[in-house]
């Protein structure tokens, strides 16, 4: 139906061009003079922050960021020098890391997985970083992961608490401080049992995606493990806003205990609507009914208000926390911008950190020799007790914390209690456990 | 199955409201003005910070310091005082405070209606002769510019804004039916919001119908150049519209706020679906729009049981989109659309 | 030359010096100079500007001749990325048969999705796109998780078949490569403080960025783009002519989806992974506002649009407080302070602000979008030049 004269001739030169196109970057030479991406030759070294700054985790990603410059201040020798002091190894002078003074370069990922690559991108072709950090969700830390292991930098994840950062899709560049999913279900149980018996039905919501269905599994299996019942399990649209019609058929099932497998809005408005629905002044089977929210954030427990009393979950690490990397970090964080950090904040300052050590460890930012230095690595005195950075699978191993929303805030950043701190080797599995099969670690790129 | 049904039926009236009431605004505008406005689901969602606003108004406080507590830093708990407290004592202070969502339905109508003005002498009043790919371009940069500035005042997080300790909870439709207990519950607030909602569209058909007012705009509807050529001022009743139809949008999100936690990006969240809910109901006309707006609230909710999710997987994903297009398929203009209207 | 006619001749040359010199135009910069923030030459932004080019371009075929305003076109983009990255899972890193099977899959995808949407018109047909599009985005990322990889994105695994390259290749995951040459390879020429990089993915990319910008100018000028810009003017006309308009909007369709796919495909072979985010409804408003922003109807405007857009998303996005007081240190403090407390909500997390104010300013001031900016301008340094510009915004009139 086109009409359009393509000619024999035409298309011969159009061709001609191309070719020239083709043959013309090999005129220059490839300078990879380095030995490994970015290596950094001058007296700065660069990182990369990579946060969420715009879209529904802007906030979290602002404190993540506050947490960045934090770490910064300190590793160039300025503040009080935070967690450096309690920190188990001594290795960081103060002076920068190796020598070199700490620079650092922001990007946004939009908690979109291509936004994100593309701003690491830009981190590591323009700006030489050597690392890159920081996200706020489990697909924008897989995405980042599997770009930092192709480029040939560290990727030293944020928040992401999916199996998969570090189970099927994990990779040799990328590390990951956070808890996960399979660390929350174990240190859950244990207590929800004490506080609910172990006669308990159960109703699931979970948020329609990776992250939710791993949680679902991971909490499905360790309650099931001591007697509870799954009645049901609903999956639920990422965008959805209004959550009465998943919620509203819970009691008819006869279910008396309601776990919410989401994050973010989703946590604040599926329990938001749950309290609306006066599901937890209701009694079920003889027992009140009981809502359960596996992964807690602070920022966003505040956006559902009064209606987090009394609710269990589990977080990575809160304020509250009274060992002295803990409170060294809450000092210096709270005495520069006024407020607690968030666990978010911890766990991106933390990662700095350990990167920065691992370098001056290894004596070197060479890629496979940070990987190399923080395999298999222990440490102590960063706010979770002692900690293992474990070589199979490049996950930590710490203790995890089970929380609770409190009765009588004094603050609107006092809204969560510590229950239990649920011990290491309660939430430690094998590298082989079936929630996190497939994938393979392969081997460290130095890319260049 | 009796008692799931009737359920579901509640929570689609409820959903329903909040798309109706949306879309009842964007039909106003476009049917009046001829504008494809984009930036009312920002106006939805600017009515749920006046309701925020007016509660931070409520409670704006001073510090007392109590020695007897520390903050996070082991220095002494500064404790906000509202002043309210010390105007009206704190017992009425508590009870002012308890009903800022209400109270910010007064504060509301005003604002709404002075930004729905505004927007439409300083804007929207220069695109109506412009084609309406422009329209939607300039009107959804105001959308990213408002929701810009909601989030730079208000940060990104939703903020809880609590209905009166009054409606909190809810009761049982099922035993009133004589049902076994819990098998109907209903909250409170909701059962308000559905009301407020079946009251406001009321009184915009009613104000439509019923008042000379409404009478000369329904005519402008119609034929606009021929209302202007009897000497009345269509144009001066046009912009009257948008503010009236920038504060439905506005009171819709006043009341939603308890329900959803306002957030600065709900504006967006809501957009897509009102329009679908616009384009099904028919462009132009509003019954369609009431009418859309009820039937997808209501088939959402029956697409959100777990039987059906069992049968079908995936189909609460995309329920709305799916109906949207086997309407469109076997109607072409809509529920209720008029012929010619947005079809070129 | 090519068939084409003097104008448009030279419009191409201008197009292909720009792509070739883009190393350089980009970085005017020297490394190192406060300025170089501003710097766009580096590899992966290069590619999008010519990708996102591409993409629009296609767009363009659809609603700048037909006027049909498609909300639903970056499904089609999705499903070419999905196609390519299935493709160097299962067969091969070569980056042609991954790059072929994206547009065939895209053009399928829209000759099933133009089929039934443009059975009708106007914002019903934006309507129904835009239901498919959504359909397509909510499925991939839930219910089609073991196909499309769900929230973390299809992504190549260590254990994938590859049927064709043979064995594993060591402990890394292969790159996309065009025979041989790998799509992330590039060199750096250095010139003083200035340092320019060329990278082979961005040369592909600009290479065919210029083959569908020729096919595009061909289609334009074709009987077949006449027809197409009948059906926008009148479409009743059409009708009682005698002539269905349907097979040549259909066309159309499938024609720009096709484009929207090879873009899909261009960038699951300059990046292997393929998320659903892509294909959410404000991916598909965002070519929408490409096209408007630069100039509907015309040839190059999409172009510049994409580029703008682009730009802004990744280059505003990355400057913080620190970058800005290190522009204004020399100012006195408080100064400095206000300055950069005036300038701050519009930059880093703040971009959108700016964004959305263009938006307005380019929709208020400048109908025509960049494409009549540029027009304005050389008639104001008026001339010979102007006389030409003006005459192609006559043969190419934006849409309505």
């Amino acid at each position: 139906m086109s009409n359009s004269n393509l000619t024999r001739r035409g298309l011969l030169k159009t061709s001609a061009v191309a070719g020239a196109g083709v043959a013309l970057p090999t005129i220059f030479t490839a300078s990879s003079a380095a030995a490994y991406t970015n290596e950094p030759t001058g007296s700065t070294v660069t990182l990369g922050f990579n946060v969420p700054q715009t879209g529904p985790y802007a906030d979290e990603g602002a404190d993540e960021l506050r947490a960045y410059e934090l770490a910064v201040e300190h590793l160039n020798g300025g503040g009080d020098g935070g967690m450096m002091n309690t920190f188990s190894s001594k290795a960081l002078q103060g002076n920068g890391i190796l020598g070199k003074k700490v620079e650092y370069v922001t990007g946004d990922t939009q908690t979109k997985s291509d936004a994100a690559r593309a701003s690491a991108k830009s981190m590591i072709e323009k700006d030489g970083a050597v690392m890159i950090t920081g996200g706020s969700s489990s697909g924008v830390a897989v995405a980042v992961q599997a770009l930092c292991q192709e480029a040939g930098v560290i990727f030293m994840a944020g928040l992401t608490h999916s199996n998969d950062t570090t189970g099927k899709d994990k990779r040799a560049n990328g590390f990951r401080h956070f808890f996960n999913s399979y660390m929350s279900g174990a240190a859950l149980a244990p207590v929800l049992k004490n506080a609910y018996g172990d006669d308990r039905k159960a109703y699931h919501l979970t948020a329609d995606y990776n992250w939710g269905y791993t949680t679902e599994e991971a909490v499905r299996s360790s309650t099931e493990a001591m007697g509870w019942e799954t009645v049901a399990a609903v999956k639920t649209p990422l965008t959805q806003t209004d959550f009465s019609s998943y919620i509203a058929p819970v009691l008819q099932s006869g279910a008396d205990t309601l776990v919410l497998n989401h994050y973010g809005g989703n946590m604040v408005n599926s329990l938001t609507n749950a309290v609306q629905f006066g599901l937890r002044d209701k009694q079920v089977n003889g027992k009140d009914f009981q809502i359960i929210v596996p992964l807690y954030s602070r920022l966003m427990a505040r956006g559902a208000g009064a209606n987090v009393k009394g609710i269990f979950g589990s977080t990575n690490w809160h304020w509250s926390l009274t060992d002295e990397g803990s409170k060294a970090f809450v000092k210096s964080f709270g005495e520069k911008y006024g407020f607690p950090p968030s666990q978010a904040a911890h766990t991106t300052y933390v990662q700095t950190l350990l990167y920065a050590d691992a370098c001056e460890r290894a004596g070197s930012f060479q890629p496979c020799a940070v990987v190399e230095a923080l395999e298999d690595f222990e440490f102590d005195g960063l706010g979770n007790g002692k900690t293992l950075y474990r070589g199979d699978d490049h996950q930590c191993f710490k203790d995890v914390l089970v929380v609770k929303g409190k009765e009588n805030p004094t603050s609107e950043f006092d809204l969560l209690e510590i229950v239990e701190v649920t011990p290491a080797e309660q939430v430690t599995y094998a590298p082989d456990h079936p929630q996190f099969q497939g994938g393979a670690l392969g081997s460290c790129n130095d890319g260049a | 199955m009796m008692d799931a049904i009737i359920l579901q039926v509640l929570n689609g009236l409820d959903k329903g409201s909040a798309y109706a009431l949306i879309a009842l605004g964007l039909t106003l505008i476009f049917g009046t003005l001829g504008v494809v406005n984009f930036a009312h689901g920002a106006l939805f969602m600017i009515g749920a910070f006046c309701a925020v606003t007016l509660s931070r108004i409520i409670t704006l406080s001073h510090e007392v310091v109590d020695e007897s507590r520390t903050d996070f830093l082991g220095n002494p708990l500064k404790v906000d005082v509202p002043y309210v407290y010390d105007l009206f004592g704190q017992q009425t202070g508590e009870t002012i405070i308890d009903w800022a969502v209400p109270l910010a339905i007064l504060f509301a109508i005003p604002v709404m209606i002075l930004i729905g003005v505004v927007m439409e002498r300083g804007l929207i009043k220069h695109f109506y002769n412009r084609p309406h790919a422009d329209q939607i371009l300039v009107t959804f940069g105001l959308a990213i510019v408002l929701q810009e500035i909601i989030k730079y005042f208000y940060g990104a997080n939703p903020i809880p804004t609590p209905a009166p300790e009054a409606f909190t909870g809810s009761f049982d439709f099922g035993a009133m039916l004589g049902m076994e207990a819990n098998q109907i519950i209903y909250p409170y607030w909701r059962l308000v919001y559905f009301a407020f909602a079946a009251l406001i569209i009321g009184a915009v058909f009613a104000f439509l119908q019923f008042t000379t007012f409404g009478m000369v705009v329904r005519a402008g509807m119609a034929d606009r150049d021929t209302v202007g050529l009897l000497g009345i001022n269509i144009d001066k009743r046009f912009t009257i519209m948008f503010g009236i139809a920038a504060a439905v949008a506005g009171l819709a999100g006043v009341m939603y706020a308890p329900i959803n936690s306002p957030n600065y990006h709900m504006g967006m969240d809501f957009l897509v679906l009102s329009f679908v809910v616009v384009v099904v109901g028919g462009m132009g006309s509003l019954p369609g729009a009431v009418l859309a707006g009820f039937l997808l609230g209501i088939l959402e909710s029956f697409a959100s049981m777990k039987e059906i999710i069992d049968l079908i997987p995936g189909i609460n994903q995309i329920i709305i989109y799916l109906v949207a297009i086997l309407i469109l398929l076997t109607r072409p203009r809509g529920l209720m659309g008029r012929k010619g209207v947005m079809e070129d | 030359m090519l068939g084409l006619n003097k104008k448009d001749t030279s419009l191409l040359i201008l197009v292909a010096a720009l792509a070739l010199f883009a190393p350089f135009i980009l970085n005017p910069f020297p490394v190192g100079s406060a300025m170089a923030q501003f710097n766009a030459g580096y590899p992966d932004l290069m590619q999008r500007f010519v990708i996102f080019g591409i993409f629009a371009i296609g767009f363009n075929i659809l609603f700048g001749l037909t006027g049909y305003l498609s909300f639903g076109h970056a499904a089609f983009l999705g499903v070419g990325s999905y196609a390519a990255v299935w493709m160097f899972k299962l067969l091969s890193m070569n980056v042609v048969p991954a790059i072929i099977l994206s547009v065939i899959t895209a053009g399928l995808f829209a000759l099933v999705i133009g089929y039934v949407s443009l059975r009708r018109s106007g914002i019903y047909f934006s309507i129904l796109t835009l239901a498919f599009a959504q359909m397509t985005y909510a499925l991939a990322y839930s219910v089609l998780t073991p196909i499309t990889g769900g929230e973390t994105g299809l992504q190549l695994a260590l254990d994938d078949p590859r049927v064709l390259d043979g064995a594993a290749t060591g402990d890394n995951i292969p790159v996309p490569g065009f025979f041989g040459m790998e799509m992330r390879g590039s060199s750096q020429l250095e010139i003083g403080d200035w340092a320019f990089t060329f990278s082979n993915g961005y040369y592909f990319c600009a290479i065919i960025m210029l083959l569908s910008f020729y096919l595009s100018i061909r289609i334009f000028r074709s009987p077949f783009g006449m027809m197409l810009r009948a059906i926008k003017s009148n479409q009743q006309r059409l009708y009682y002519t005698g002539l269905n308009a349907r097979p040549y909007t259909l066309a159309a369709f499938v024609i720009s989806g096709m484009y929207a796919g090879l873009a899909g495909g261009l960038m699951a072979a300059m990046d292997p992974l393929a998320g659903a985010e892509r294909m959410f409804w404000t991916a598909s408003g965002e070519v929408v506002l490409m096209t408007i922003l630069g100039g509907v109807g015309t040839l190059i405007g999409p172009v510049l649009g994409a580029g703008l857009i682009k730009y802004m998303e990744n280059i505003l996005s990355k400057i913080n407080s620190d970058i800005l007081h290190g522009w204004f240190a020399f100012l006195p403090d408080g100064l400095e302070d206000l300055i950069v407390t005036l300038i701050y909500p519009f930059i880093g997390k703040g971009w959108h602000l700016t964004l959305g104010l263009m938006f307005m300013l380019v929709v208020i001031f400048l109908p025509g979008g960049l494409v009549e900016a540029g027009q304005r301008i050389s008639r104001l340094f008026g001339r010979k030049k102007a006389d030409d510009k003006s005459e192609k915004s006559t043969s190419t009139e934006p849409a309505e």
